[in-house]
């Protein structure tokens, strides 16, 4: 049940962020759990989800490092497969944008799901705000009690794929960013970008292939001029 | 793996959030270069989505993957709640995984 400071008509986000929030549980720990597997002390992979609080960065510099990569390797890793929140932040960048705390928390809080969640609540300002904060706490929450509870579990790793939750997140991302694909440029764009990000992503490392998608745009450029003419 | 390498990743990642919001502070953002960066981020996501249901491990990640996410999207399009898109989803690839389908 949403909490009653939260509004009325912001509990269907509650609610959703909420549900969504399971899913990252278990990915949470999963990530503990294969830490301390890997014989990690337990404030490592904590210290890690509280301070980062990145699933892809965290996961990728631990791949490396497991392997045998080095440290500034896995750095490297995790930095580049988080380079897609630059375009993020410069999407929802100026809905925290207000006092120096609500800066920093929220340019710390910036992920997948908070800028999926605030730009599918459309042009309403107060209504996006609301749903990059909420979704944001509570994936939070949930990252940080995974990691926890992972840590705790000790060799028992569950396997996040059996429960098809690899199939969840990219389902919750398509169905975030449909009602802005009704817009024909931006479903243009997104169709080029992710045509490109599929055909150079079994050749490129992680993260860059979804940035290449950004060259999508291009095909909308041409096609904006004469429109704005006629109006 | 030291606190200093997971502090290095803590600011590494910080400072890459933080640089979409200060380019923005630097620019005057007009009505179609928000129209344009708010695009960016949907295609962005859209890649996401479309790489993250083909790919994984750097591989091709079998059907059952992409057989859930279809799913979901079927149902988004349909307009179901979100969360019968995702719970639809996940429960497709994993039923899928159940049968023998990788």
């Amino acid at each position: 049940m949403p909490p009653r400071f939260i509004p009325e008509r912001d509990r269907g986000v509650f609610r959703d962020a909420l549900a969504m929030s399971i899913g990252i549980c278990i990915v949470g720990v999963s990530f503990g759990a294969l830490a301390t597997s890997a014989g990690l002390p337990w404030w490592i992979p904590v210290a890690m989800s509280f301070l980062t609080f990145a699933a892809t960065s965290q996961f990728a510099m631990l791949a490396v490092v497991m392997a045998g990569g080095g440290v500034i390797a896995g750095l490297a890793a995790g930095v580049l497969v988080h380079l897609r929140h630059i375009p993020y932040g410069l999407a929802v960048g100026n809905l925290y944008w207000d006092k120096w705390w609500t800066r920093l928390l929220g340019t710390f809080m910036l992920i997948d799901q908070s800028t999926a969640f605030a730009l599918a609540a459309g042009d309403d300002r107060r209504r996006a705000k609301a749903a990059y904060w909420i979704t944001t706490l509570i994936m939070f929450v949930a990252w940080n009690l995974g990691t926890v509870i992972g840590v705790l579990a000790g060799g028992f790793i569950p396997d996040p794929d059996v429960f098809g939750l690899d199939a969840a997140f990219p389902a919750l991302l398509l169905a975030l960013v449909m009602p802005a694909l009704k817009d024909h440029d931006t479903l243009l764009a997104a169709l080029v970008g992710a045509a490109i990000a599929a055909a150079t992503a079994p050749f490129l490392p992680t993260g860059i292939p979804v940035l290449l998608a950004l060259i999508g745009l291009l095909a909308t450029w041409p096609r904006r001029k004469p429109k704005e003419d006629a109006a | 793996m030291t606190m200093t390498a997971v502090l290095a990743l803590a600011v590494g990642v910080f400072l890459v959030r933080l640089a979409g919001p200060l380019m923005r502070s630097r620019i005057n953002v007009s009505e179609r270069s928000e129209t344009l960066m708010k695009r960016g981020a949907i295609v962005v996501l859209a890649a996401l989505v479309v790489t993250g249901a083909l790919f994984a491990d750097g591989g091709f990640a079998g059907w059952a993957l992409p057989a859930g996410v279809l799913v979901g999207g079927l149902l988004a399009w349909r307009r179901a709640p979100i969360l019968i898109v995702v719970v639809a989803a996940a429960g497709t690839t994993a039923l899928l995984r159940l049968g023998g389908i990788a």
